[in-house]
């Protein structure tokens, strides 16, 4: 084994609601793909409602990048396309028919394929999409060769999932899906694991991978902060991502030549009654997953983690890459003096609040600002948060002004937004950090294309 | 709370876009964000925020000030009657300390939140809290009996030129409540300096000068002991005396992590070093004070931990903060050793290595960059 990368910085925010491990199976008819989950995708739609589709029928492809197609995770028909403002697609709802008829892409043994046949067969399927790249975290580009493919084979977030308990038992779908892989670069496969634990024998056992081993709070599980510790991000470089249960769906593909959409989603959060680990399939819908099991409050339902996920309505879906579900309660309220009252039961990093004194509370949190939007006023808040050697005021002030040349030497190319979640959750200013970071490097993509 | 509330919520039509009030909607969110700290949600990026806001951070410091603005007005009266050499008591000097420093701290207040109001509307902004500490940062630095005028004007320069005219709160490149202190000093030199103004209604036989006013003719045996600098039983401006009642809330401020430690250890170190070094000359006797004693005298205590220590006017950067505090206590001393027409070097000290901020954050941010740099030569390589 090699020798563990420690990180010191990040910040670990327990919650109540971490999901109990039981496997659950869920049987749902509702499921949907989501254009707007796939970043600087302007989709064109290739089905019309009514239309019926089997698991790998093409959905939508990308109008600028025609070879990346979306295909339904499911047989059935499609229900419903709903578009928003300015027609902008978001949701493509398919009602399944519970056959699960899927489209034969031919079983084939990874090893003995050309780069190409194993590119093709993965764009035909449209499983491509779950491999995204860095610099931008855009679905990558199947023209480029990446220096490297990294793997997080653990969750740092709140209430984030085990990956060892998800993927247990998958061994040889996991090495099919990395045999794959390693085809499509000349670098290293990078699987990083948390140190410290028992691991599942699917990363232990993997064969063509170069293990790495971390230790330390949040955002250590963040792909970006294992890449600038291996392998770094330089001008030009591109590096390729996925995570553990997308390994899987590659390496369904290929052992069984269908397009298995199967998806193992975490329930958690402090209004989920039982929270727990549920069996479906991608872009599942919510109402069906949380039916029966939370509070009365108001809810927020969150698909993905606290951090970053996506604010859903009740009739929303699970999005194309989260494998959790978070429901936390609303904080539409409003707090007599609150910023003066000593505040024992609040959740601050700071310590103008006793929350330091009470290092492993649990905490039901809210969605409550706390404050309002504000300049930059406080220093030094950020860095101890942001485990990278950059410097994260200076970077977020470069995007504002839209310094391309100063954010480029900053080092914008390292990093993605959800590396600055944990910097937007203890800005004492209240300012949209993830989203100003989104729009800097969707400019530095322009920009550099 | 509730009546409160439910009056708020009746009010705030009038004050929204179309309403009667609307000029005066900047206003009216101050005061409702004062009372209840508002209902509004995340919608994108992260769901859950900690609970710290710019309110709560600023009362802290304004807590950390409560000591020394406290001990400033006992100071005030305590002075006043050692100077007359009459009797006193305990309440009757607290009383004629706040006749002296409440006025001041009342017009300061008022003047620069009037000005804030105005142009947080003007520009359409809520309200920052950053005035909150200049309010009492401004009357702690003012001699105990300045003209009100002087303070309104004083006031009102610092938050237009120091602040507005930059951008507001988080833009301005000089300590506000500095560049309040430093209009004074150069606008009205003679109201400003000598030994009458140090303490209020000062009987004129009594000496009443500070301990720098001391050493700036060389009288370094007539220094008060150290203990009563320590303590802050001495002459001087209302909230620097009490070395002891600046590191209590210095205290609050490095405990609370609202105040740079980084920032204040660096300007002690600045300035024993520089006071050893002087030890080291000796041309005169000023140079061979300990150098502790310049730590207790004048300014500096409270400045390296409530002036250097301004978030927005300090360096940004952890190894920028190091070398910013560490000029600050340098120049400090130097200024207040070989400059007989400024007694205060802390007050220019910081001024100046405000301005010099925002450099040594370009040369820390740059080393950072060359070493990016340096890694894509050494990849292509």
């Amino acid at each position: 084994m090699s020798n563990v990368i420690k990180i010191k910085k990040g910040l670990n925010i327990n919650l109540i609601g971490e999901a109990e491990k039981n496997l659950k199976e869920l049987s749902t008819d509702q499921y949907a793909i989501k254009p707007i989950d796939f970043i600087g995708v302007f989709p064109k739609m290739l089905v019309k409602e009514g239309e019926a589709v089997q698991a790998g029928t093409p959905i939508f492809v990308d109008k600028y990048r025609e070879n990346i197609i979306f295909c339904s995770p499911v047989s059935g028909v499609i229900k419903e396309i709903k578009r928003g403002p300015k027609r902008m697609l978001l949701e493509v709802k398919i009602t399944a028919d519970g056959k699960d008829e899927a489209i034969d892409f031919g079983a084939e043994n990874p090893k003995k394929l050309t780069r190409e046949a194993v590119i093709d067969k993965l764009l035909k399927s449209g499983i491509w999409p779950f491999i995204r790249q860095r610099p931008y975290s855009v679905i990558a580009n199947p023209d480029d060769t990446p220096k490297a493919i990294f793997i997080s084979a653990f969750d740092t977030a709140p209430l984030a999932p085990d990956i060892d308990f998800v993927v247990n038992g998958n061994n040889k779908d996991f090495q099919t899906g990395i045999d794959a892989l390693s085809i499509l670069t000349k670098g290293n496969i990078h699987l990083n694991l948390d140190a410290g634990v028992a691991h599942s024998s699917v990363f232990t056992n993997a064969k063509g991978v170069v293990i790495n081993q971390f230790s330390g709070p949040h955002p250590t599980g963040n792909v970006g902060v294992q890449i600038s510790r291996i392998d770094p991000i330089n001008k030009g470089d591109i590096v390729w991502y996925l995570y553990p249960q997308d390994v899987l769906t590659i390496g369904r593909l290929f052992s069984k030549g269908i397009v298995d959409a199967s998806r193992i989603i975490a329930l958690t959060g402090s209004e989920v009654l039982q929270p727990a680990y549920y069996k479906t399939k991608i872009g599942v819908n919510i109402e069906a997953l949380i039916y029966n099991n939370t509070t009365d409050v108001n809810k927020r339902l969150i698909s993905g983690n606290v951090l970053t996920g996506d604010k859903l309505e009740l009739d929303g879906y699970v999005g194309f890459y989260h494998t959790q579900v978070t429901v936390i309660p609303e904080g539409d309220y409003y707090e007599f003096l609150g910023w003066g009252l000593p505040g024992f039961k609040k959740f601050s990093v700071s310590r103008t609040f006793p929350a330091f004194m009470f290092k492993n509370r649990k905490y039901r949190l809210d969605t409550n600002y706390h404050g309002g939007l504000r300049a930059y006023v406080m220093t030094g808040e950020f860095e101890k948060v942001f485990p990278f050697d950059i410097y994260p005021l200076q970077l977020i002030k470069a995007i504002l002004i839209e310094d391309i040349d100063l954010m480029e030497n900053l080092g914008i190319y390292e990093v993605d937004e959800e590396d600055f979640a944990l910097c937007e959750v203890v800005d004492t200013s209240k300012t949209e950090i993830q989203s100003i970071v989104r729009k800097g490097l969707d400019l530095m993509r322009k920009e550099m294309s | 709370m509730k009546f409160l509330r439910d009056f708020l919520d009746k009010q705030k039509p009038h004050f929204t876009k179309g309403g009667r009030f609307e000029k005066l909607h900047s206003t009216f969110d101050a005061f409702e964000t004062f009372l209840f700290v508002p209902n509004k949600v995340t919608s994108s990026g992260a769901h859950i925020r900690d609970a710290i806001d710019m309110k709560r951070t600023m009362i802290v410091v304004v807590l950390s000030l409560i000591p020394a603005l406290l001990f400033g007005i006992w100071n005030v009266g305590y002075q006043y009657y050692a100077s007359h050499g009459m009797a006193y008591d305990f309440w009757p000097i607290i009383g004629f300390g706040l006749l002296k420093v409440l006025p001041i701290l009342v017009v300061s207040y008022v003047v620069g939140l009037a000005i804030e109001f105005a142009f947080a509307q003007s520009r359409g902004h809520e309200v920052n809290e950053g005035f909150l500490v200049s309010g009492i940062l401004i009357p702690l630095v003012m001699p105990p009996d300045v003209p009100l005028w002087m303070v309104a004007l004083a006031t009102a320069f610092a938050v237009i030129i120091g602040k507005e005219v930059f951008g507001g709160t988080g833009m301005n490149i000089l300590n506000p409540a500095l560049t309040a202190r430093a209009f004074m000093f150069f606008a009205y030199p003679s109201e400003m300096s000598g030994d009458k103004i140090w303490i209020a209604e000062k009987a004129d036989a009594f000496s009443g000068a500070t301990p720098l006013g001391h050493l700036l003719v060389n009288e370094v045996d007539k220094l008060p002991t150290n203990l009563s600098m320590f303590m802050g039983t001495i002459p001087g401006s209302i909230g620097e005396t009490s070395t002891l009642a600046i590191i209590l809330g210095g205290l609050i401020l490095v405990i609370t992590g609202v105040g740079s430690l980084r920032i204040i250890l660096s300007v002690v170190a600045g300035g024993i070093g520089m006071g050893l070094l002087f030890n080291l000359w000796g041309a005169n006797e000023y140079m061979n004070i300990p150098a502790y004693q310049h730590l207790l005298m004048g300014g500096f205590a409270f400045g390296a931990v409530f002036m250097a220590t301004d978030p927005v006017t300090a360096a940004q950067t952890a190894k920028g903060k190091l070398i910013y505090g560490f000029l600050i206590g340098v120049m400090a001393i130097l200024i207040r050793v070989f400059n007989p027409a400024y007694p205060e070097g802390m007050m220019l000290a910081i001024l100046l290595m405000n301005v010099f901020a925002p450099l040594i954050d370009h040369y820390v941010v740059q080393a950072n960059i060359k070493k990016r740099l340096k890694r894509v030569k050494a990849a292509v390589v």
